[in-house]
């Protein structure tokens, strides 16, 4: 059977979240890889919630906001995309691939960049396999 | 029998798991205080002072000592089976300093496995010359008959891993001051915390108790390590530029690095609602850099040499995600 990702995906809710509805309402099709949380702003993705995620089973993390400059709160955005590198730098070092998390600025008017953004990067984790962290922090060796 | 002695003594235990025996001194550090304890405790287990041995705790009735503080991390099959022992004939398991706690220092182990380590010690450091090549073995039988080592295990684990404990006294090592405040309100028969509870130190964050001048603006452009700078002695060490783990750390030391003009590294653990240490702390660190451009940012993140091993210095077994997980990346 072939490996189907899990991608866990935190959308703020006032750009992204709107643009993934847009994607919806116009009926676009993508990948049902994905499972959605709204959250208010970028800003309000704790690197908690990604490492949590991996440790739950998530193959992948995507997470999006307002473009630069148009956060509903003024620098969210830009608190997320300062977390986002550090967490990379973060998560190489702890022995995962750093591909699987993302970050990607999606408007609410980008509905149809949204579809394609979640079918390349659930294809991209597909073609990197399944992650073992859940199985690695799980068991004690 | 006198006055004095109506009153049952407590019986207390002191052990060290993978630990660097630092912890079984800060208990000595009550210096006179110690006739204190001796006049309401009788020490019954104690490796680093007394000659008791293994199969007198085994011998022990269960429940037969009263609090023990486990201090060290749990390393290898024997640090697992004392665990295992002490939690069985002790009322009060108290996980004592942070590699109990979290892990600690020995914790660290968590980003290598257990082949790369023994090949290291044993095969490929440069004073090291193993023809065999010779492995340290669990069990090997000589002609007198077995001689037998405990088992190195993969991953370095907290106390609370391998047993179930009542109480987390975290430090690198505790304070003596706050053992010497747990221990008499203990003896005064005072109303203990709800089990699962940090003993010994603040439910505030460090920042709340130290001393040094803070803004709210903290802009960082450039992460410097302690001796690119010449500290003032009292601004906030994060907006000189220099990583302190303030703010993911709980209060109750005395902020005795700070004082000493060395940044905190984290031994408290973190506060009450975090939990996991490193996280908060990235998330406070990054929000901290001056810059909206990607590029610049990631310059910026790249100054921070290691960010692992300085957000969870004291954490890593008893973060999220624990250990490294796939050692060839």
């Amino acid at each position: 059977m072939e490996f189907e990702p899990t991608i866990v995906s935190f959308l703020c809710n006032w750009c992204s979240y709107t643009g993934a509805d847009l994607a919806g309402t116009s009926r676009l099709k993508y990948a049902h890889n994905i499972r959605i949380i709204r959250t208010m702003c970028s800003g309000r993705v704790d690197p908690t919630f990604v490492l949590e995620s991996f440790k739950k089973g998530a193959d992948g993390i995507l997470i999006c906001g307002c473009h630069p400059g148009d956060c509903h709160y003024h620098e969210g955005n830009y608190k997320c995309l300062r977390r986002y590198h550090l967490l990379k730098k973060y998560i190489k070092q702890m022995g995962i691939e750093p591909e699987r998390l993302h970050l990607e600025w999606i408007s609410a008017s980008e509905g149809k960049q949204f579809a394609e953004l979640v079918d390349r990067f659930t294809g991209s984790i597909r073609e990197l396999g399944p992650s073992r962290i859940k199985e690695v922090v799980n068991t004690l060796s | 029998m006198s006055k004095e002695n109506s009153k049952p003594k407590l019986k207390m235990a002191v052990y060290w798991g993978a630990a660097c025996g630092g912890c079984c001194v800060s208990v000595l550090d009550v210096h006179e205080k110690l006739f204190d304890v001796t006049a309401n405790a009788d020490l019954v287990f104690w490796p680093i002072a007394l000659d008791t041995k293994y199969a007198d705790v085994e011998a022990m009735e269960d429940d037969y000592i009263d609090i023990t503080l486990f201090n060290g991390a749990v390393r290898n099959s024997e640090n697992e089976h004392m665990a295992k022992l002490l939690r069985q004939k002790t009322r009060i398991l108290v996980a004592y300093g942070s590699c109990a706690h979290m892990g600690g220092i020995p914790g660290l182990g968590n980003f290598s496995s257990k082949e790369a380590i023994l090949k290291q010690v044993y095969l490929e450091s440069s004073s090291t010359i193993n023809p065999g090549p010779v492995y340290p073995e669990t069990r090997h039988e000589v002609k007198e008959g077995v001689l037998s080592l405990p088992e190195f295990y993969n991953d370095v684990r907290t106390l609370d891993q391998t047993v179930d404990v009542d109480y987390y006294m975290p430090g690198c090592p505790p304070q003596t001051e706050r053992l010497l405040e747990v221990f008499m309100a203990i003896v005064n028969g005072s109303e203990l915390p709800p089990k699962g509870s940090v003993i010994g130190a603040l439910d505030k964050g460090q920042c709340d108790e130290c001393e040094r001048k803070k803004s709210d603006n903290k802009h960082i452009r450039e992460f410097k390590r302690p001796f690119e700078i010449e500290d003032d002695g009292e601004t906030c060490f994060l907006e000189q530029g220099i990583i302190c783990m303030g703010p993911a750390t709980r209060g109750g030391c005395g902020c005795r690095c700070i004082e000493g003009n060395a940044p905190c590294r984290g031994c408290y653990g973190p506060p009450d609602d975090v939990p996991d240490p490193g996280a908060k702390m990235m998330s406070a660190v990054a929000t901290m850099i001056d810059s909206d451009d990607p590029d610049e940012i990631e310059e910026i993140v790249s100054q921070i040499a290691d960010p692992a091993g300085t957000f969870y210095r004291f954490s890593l077994p008893g973060s999220i995600l624990r250990r490294k997980i796939n050692t060839d990346i």
